[in-house]
């Protein structure tokens, strides 16, 4: 709670006074109009009537009083309503902002440790039950608790013995909410379960239906429909069932309150104990109704708070999250070769190097970005209990090709992912030109690798705009000249508004193959000195998987390439072949040698084409 | 759409009716209070006569726990009415769409089907309650203090009705601009939620082309242009709490002034007057309350609606009038089938398809994709309706078979599978429920599945995960065809269903059927040519259309698309996943 008004505060602190003030003001001048019916009937009508000629200019003059009260109460509530639409808006934009913010820069392993579902229930479920916080219960229990206050205070003016009758009367009204809403409350969480379960089970069985159907399995699962679903319906019964009452018991205890009081202050009255008189009484009757409701008000909206409250705990975790570090400070910069010496330039030489700073002997090296790469005795593990990689040694001259193959759970997706450091390693070094990985600039390492992966994530936006993803600075010619390179020319100018379709919903309206065909594009784009490709294992329609083979071959061309491998072509052509199991390289060497050793890859590659090549 | 939902109250009529009655009972009681009050004021104060203020509380407090009683009551009936409408609407929907075929279910799509048994029941539910319990108690509440205050004095109690007309105005004016803005705020804020969503899903891109700065900045303005469109719609209704102060302010100074003249001229007692002022604030609040029941029921419409179309939609397949209980044999044939999804606009899917198979054939299918695969073999267990032509499984037309007995008869297994949560004999019972353990077994050692089974800890009895999460790809294919296998079908039918088995697996699954269901008609379609060259006979489609129809040598020779996908795969495609991804 604490930490949500420090930060709703740090943009809104004067908002916040303001509203605050409005709030009071707003609240005073309803009850100073309560006191106002004391003194209608005490002070002006009753000594008027009777009177041949009465007076009303003290009356006439009474009620411009108060209406100038009752104005600027007006004009406060709507000052803090209006006021508190830019704080709540205001502070969930800075929210959505500073999530999004940093869960950009979080680290791949939280992605793969929170499951998507969970981090976008933050940003929809969480954020609006915050918006009816802010906008609603914090002014309303602000509000409500000003009201008991001044009410309270207005009760223990006017008659201390009726004000303890109606305090007896809200102790009693207390005590039966609390009740009843426990009841609720128990009821509510059954509720919330059995809804849980029915919804699971829909879901299972409508993502299953056409299986149902073809096993002709519908009588089957009806029965245990309707057996969950009548379970949801007792605990739905009963949740509402109590809820409802509490507004009753409440409003009809409120007015037994009432009664009482009307009852006690009457005989009061009749008798001038304490001084009451008639307008007294009735302006004390007011104040017993409208000190009831705000009571009411804040049982109610505690529940909502402590709902909000858990989410903003959710939403704060996420910006106590951790990002990613980067200690790196070699950065890559443009590069001209003078007399065999690498030169920092400004301008766009379409060379690179890396700019390394020694602080031991304060001199800055440059050297050009190549693409060579290196691994010594790497190992990993996702977390530090269990390694999966072990003692992985590799080396990749600039423009070789190095494949890996072997099964599902080899590591050879991890290998490529500690490249460009998507994980930390937790033995060994990697060195990218000469240079510790860790010791470069993360975006700078990224910025000199391209990817490709097996599924290709698309945005919504324009198939222009996706190629360009790559370089953002690339001119429409350049995405153009990648995609010919990639083979996507053809199919993106037969789309219905050719480079400028609009993609959405992950280019759901592409195949596969075209979406795999826009990701190489992507890469070409960036036009990076070294490769990281992932070739799809899923089928792909042959004409296309043509194109997609070509096009990757005619990108991986002069890179330094890593091809997690799946087509035989790739694998023969490769500089080396990588061969792992279990997260060991158990061979290496080029399909001749693999072949001739009659090892594992032998295996695989004779397996895979069993009928076809025996 | 209400009289298909409202049919669905059933059982609960009786407390759909009771709810607005015990509502009414408990505003009569309410609204007498005010009266009694007044009574209490003017004849008991004033004259000093307790016995009177006595008399009169008493009847008050009887009042107010009649009003308990029937707000209890009527809250009670309320939960129940809709929590039963709920149930009934639930039950009613998945009953129906269990009568659904499969184009009735491709015409919602499941993820339209779930939003409509969850979310939009739910919405449904909450907004009948709201209906019986608010809808006639405010403004029957509004009603009843009007009287009362007319009753009272007609003079003082026409400015409520301006105000009446006033407030309503306005606060339906606000609605009515309000409405219109939060329908744009709403769809620019699901587009900025699908925009994180994209970016969770797309992390790895992100950050391996370095454009964390770029999505911030994009995500910042879409951020910003929400709070612009949510500040201006919430900003009209920042007018509604002053706008209802404001009207209530002005008729407690107006009766106030006007109420004192008259009772300086004897015209009113100082108790009328106190008890006006209370009906004041009981009719303006229940114009309020008609106000927020309405933004309710209006937005729980589309809800209703959405409900209504699954309620009200036809199975367009049924089962003929006196169907044929027994398949003869796996023979199979087409004659002249044409097939379209869409009735009526001529996109054929399937363009004049002959085909004869034989009972106990091995027929391969190959195709590219959207070369209508998986629409010709769905044809077959009548999953669809022909739209010209007929197909005949052992002689006789599809359409005239009982569909449970053909469907039993005829196994899929098919593309987008599923298992469902429960242990692994369970999920094969689904193919026969009374399948002993045994039987199961073999079924699972035709599918090379025992193998993995065995392996693990549970054995047969391991439970599988919603979805079967906790299986690979692989051994789900595997599993799904030992279930379908249980039906011991004569017509047995592979929809790309050994896609993540590995390639020698697959080719002991496949010599498992020569061997042991030798008399089944084996329909296999798949995307790797070794998957089909051993078969009888393999039908190559080309969009729609039956490119070659042949053995393996034979299309060889004569047809170009099979010549060009077999090239391809032996030189250089094929896949080198061991066992990809199966253990």
């Amino acid at each position: 709670m604490g930490r949500l008004l420090k930060y709703v505060g740090k943009n809104y602190a004067v908002h916040l006074v303001i509203v605050a003030v409005c709030i009071f003001v707003s609240v005073i001048a309803n009850v100073q109009g309560t006191m106002f019916m004391k003194n209608l009937i005490d002070v002006y009508i009753v000594p008027m009537i009777g009177k041949r000629n009465p007076d009303y200019g003290p009356l006439l003059g009474a009620i411009i009083n108060v209406a100038v009260f009752y104005a600027i109460g007006v004009a406060a509530t709507f000052a803090y309503n209006r006021i508190m639409v830019y704080v709540t808006q205001g502070t969930l934009k800075n929210l959505r902002t500073d999530m999004f913010h940093h869960m950009e820069s979080l680290p791949i392993k939280y992605f793969d440790t929170h499951a998507h579902g969970d981090i976008m229930s933050i940003y929809t479920n969480d954020i609006d039950t915050l918006r009816q916080m802010i906008s609603q219960s914090m002014p309303q229990l602000l509000s409500s608790v000003i009201t008991i206050v001044s009410v309270f205070i207005s009760m223990v003016i006017l008659s201390i013995p009726l004000t303890v009758v109606s305090l007896i009367m809200i102790a009693i009204m207390l005590f039966t909410t609390k009740k009843v809403a426990g009841l609720s409350g128990k009821y509510f969480i059954e509720q919330q379960k059995a809804l849980g379960t029915v919804n699971g089970y829909i879901e299972e069985m409508m993502e299953g239906q056409k299986v149902v159907k073809v096993f002709c399995h519908e009588e089957e699962g009806m029965k245990k429909f309707n057996q969950l679903n009548d379970e949801l319906y007792d605990s739905a019964n009963y949740a509402n069932k109590y809820g409802n009452m509490l507004g009753p018991v409440n409003a009809q205890l409120g007015n037994v309150s009432y009664v009482v009081c009307a009852i006690a202050g009457g005989i009061f009255a009749s008798y001038g104990v304490g001084g009451l008189t008639l307008g007294g009484l009735a302006s004390f009757l007011t104040f017993n109704r409208s000190i009831n409701m705000p009571i009411n008000q804040v049982s109610q909206q505690l529940n909502s708070v402590v709902m909000a409250l858990a989410g903003a705990e959710r939403i704060f975790k996420i910006l106590d999250e951790k990002p990613e570090t980067d200690k790196g400070y070699v950065t890559l910069v443009n590069a001209r070769i003078e007399n065999g010496e690498v030169k920092e330039t400004d301008e766009h030489t379409g060379q690179w190097a890396w700019k390394h700073y020694h602080r031991d002997d304060n001199t800055t090296t440059y050297k050009p970005l190549e693409g060579d790469v290196v691994f010594n005795g790497v190992d990993f593990g996702y977390d530090d209990r269990k390694m999966v990689l072990h003692d992985v040694k590799l080396y990749a001259k600039p423009g070789q090709k190095i494949a890996f193959v072997g099964s599902t759970g080899a590591g050879k997706t991890t290998i490529t992912n500690l490249i460009n450091r998507f994980y930390d390693i937790q033995d060994g070094k990697i060195r990218y030109d000469g240079i510790n990985i860790n010791k470069i600039k993360k975006a700078d390492l990224r910025h000199s690798l391209g990817i490709v992966l097996q599924d290709t994530q698309l945005f919504t936006n324009t198939v222009m705009e996706n190629i360009r993803y790559g370089k953002m600075d690339a001119t429409d010619e350049e995405v153009i000249a990648a995609a010919k390179l990639a083979n996507a020319d053809g199919f993106i100018r037969r789309l219905p508004d050719g480079y400028n379709t609009m993609l959405t919903n992950n280019g759901a309206n592409l195949s596969q193959g075209q979406r795999q065909l826009l990701s190489i594009a992507r890469a070409a784009v960036a036009d990076p000195p070294v490769l990281i490709l992932d070739e799809a294992t899923s089928s792909i329609d042959t004409r296309t998987e043509k194109l997609v083979q070509d096009g990757m071959d005619k990108l991986m061309h002069g890179r330094t390439t890593f091809v997690i491998a799946h087509r035989l072509s790739t694998v023969r052509n490769s500089d080396c072949i990588i061969v792992l199991e279990n997260g060991r390289i158990i061979e290496r060497g080029t399909h001749e040698q693999l072949i001739d050793e009659k090892g594992k890859y032998y295996q695989l590659y004779t397996g895979n084409s069993a009928g076809q090549l025996q | 759409m209400l009289k298909t939902l409202g049919a669905q109250i059933k059982e609960f009529k009786k407390d759909s009716i009771r709810t607005p009655l015990f509502m009414i009972l408990e505003v009569l009681m309410e609204m007498m209070i005010p009266f009694l009050m007044a009574s209490i004021i003017d004849d008991g104060v004033e004259k000093g006569d307790i016995r009177h203020i006595c008399i009169i509380g008493a009847v008050m407090i009887v009042a107010a726990f009649i009003g308990l009683y029937a707000g209890i009551m009527g809250g009670i009936c309320g939960a129940n009415a809709s929590a039963g409408l709920a149930k009934n609407l639930r039950k009613a929907i998945y009953e129906n769409i269990q009568r659904f075929s499969f184009s009735n279910i491709d015409k919602f799509s499941t993820a339209g089907l779930i939003t409509r048994l969850t979310t939009d029941v739910t919405n449904v539910q909450n907004a009948y309650q709201m209906l019986l319990r608010m809808f006639v108690r405010a403004p029957i509440s509004m009603i009843c203090a009007m009287i009362m205050s007319f009753y009272i004095n007609a003079k003082l109690a026409s400015i409520y009705l301006i105000a009446v007309i006033i407030l309503g105005a306005g606060l339906f004016f606000i609605i009515y601009l309000v409405s219109g803005y939060f329908r744009e705020v709403f769809k620019k804020y699901d587009d900025l939620n699908a925009s994180v969503q994209e970016n969770v899903a797309g992390i790895r891109v992100v950050k391996a082309y370095v454009r964390e700065d770029y999505e911030d900045k994009k995500f910042s303005k879409a951020s910003y242009n929400v709070y612009k469109m949510f500040v201006k719609a919430e900003k009209v209704l920042s007018y509604n709490a002053p706008l209802m102060q404001f009207t209530i302010y002005t008729c407690i100074l107006g009766i106030s002034w006007l109420g004192a003249k008259m009772i300086v001229v004897d015209e009113l007692t100082t108790g009328e007057l106190m008890s006006l002022l209370t009906y004041c604030i009981n009719i303006l609040m229940s114009l309020m309350m008609v106000s927020m029941v309405f933004v309710m029921v209006s937005m729980s419409m589309a809800s209703a609606e959405r409900i209504t179309e699954v309620l009200n939609e036809e199975p367009e397949l049924v089962n003929p009038a006196n169907p044929v209980m027994d398949v003869k044999d796996g023979s199979i044939v087409f004659d002249n089938v044409d097939f379209s999804y869409k009735k009526g606009n001529g996109e054929y899917v399937l363009k004049d398809i002959n085909l004869d198979i034989r009972s106990g054939e091995t027929i391969g299918i190959i195709g590219g994709t959207g070369s209508a695969k998986s629409s010709l073999v769905n044809l077959i267990s009548r999953l669809y309706d022909v739209t010209n032509g007929s197909i005949k499984v052992g002689g006789i037309d599809v359409r005239d078979y009982d569909m449970e007995t053909l469907r039993n008869q005829v196994a899929v297994v098919l593309q987008k599978n599923v298992l469902f949560s429960g242990t692994i004999l369970d999920n094969l019972r689904w193919g026969n429920k009374e399948a002993t353990k045994d039987e199961c077994i073999r079924a699972c050692r035709l599918s090379c599945a025992d193998e993995f089974i065995n392996k693990m800890p549970d054995g047969y009895d391991t439970y599988i995960e919603q979805g079967g999460s906790n299986v690979s790809g692989g051994q789900k294919q595997r599993l799904c065809i030992a279930r379908a296998l249980l039906k011991k079908p004569k017509v047995l039918i592979l929809d790309d269903s050994t896609s993540a088995v590995d390639t020698a697996t697959d080719a002991r699954i496949r010599k498992a059927f020569a061997k042991e269901i030798p008399g089944t008609t084996k329909l296999i379609i798949a995307q790797r040519i070794s998957s089909v060259q051993n078969a009888d006979r393999i039908i190559v489609m080309d969009d729609g259309k039956i490119d070659g129809f042949g053995s393996h040598e034979e299309l060889l020779a004569t047809n170009e698309i099979y010549r060009e996908v077999y090239e391809s795969q032996t030189q250089g495609g094929g896949d080198f996943d061991e066992k990809g991804g199966a253990e």
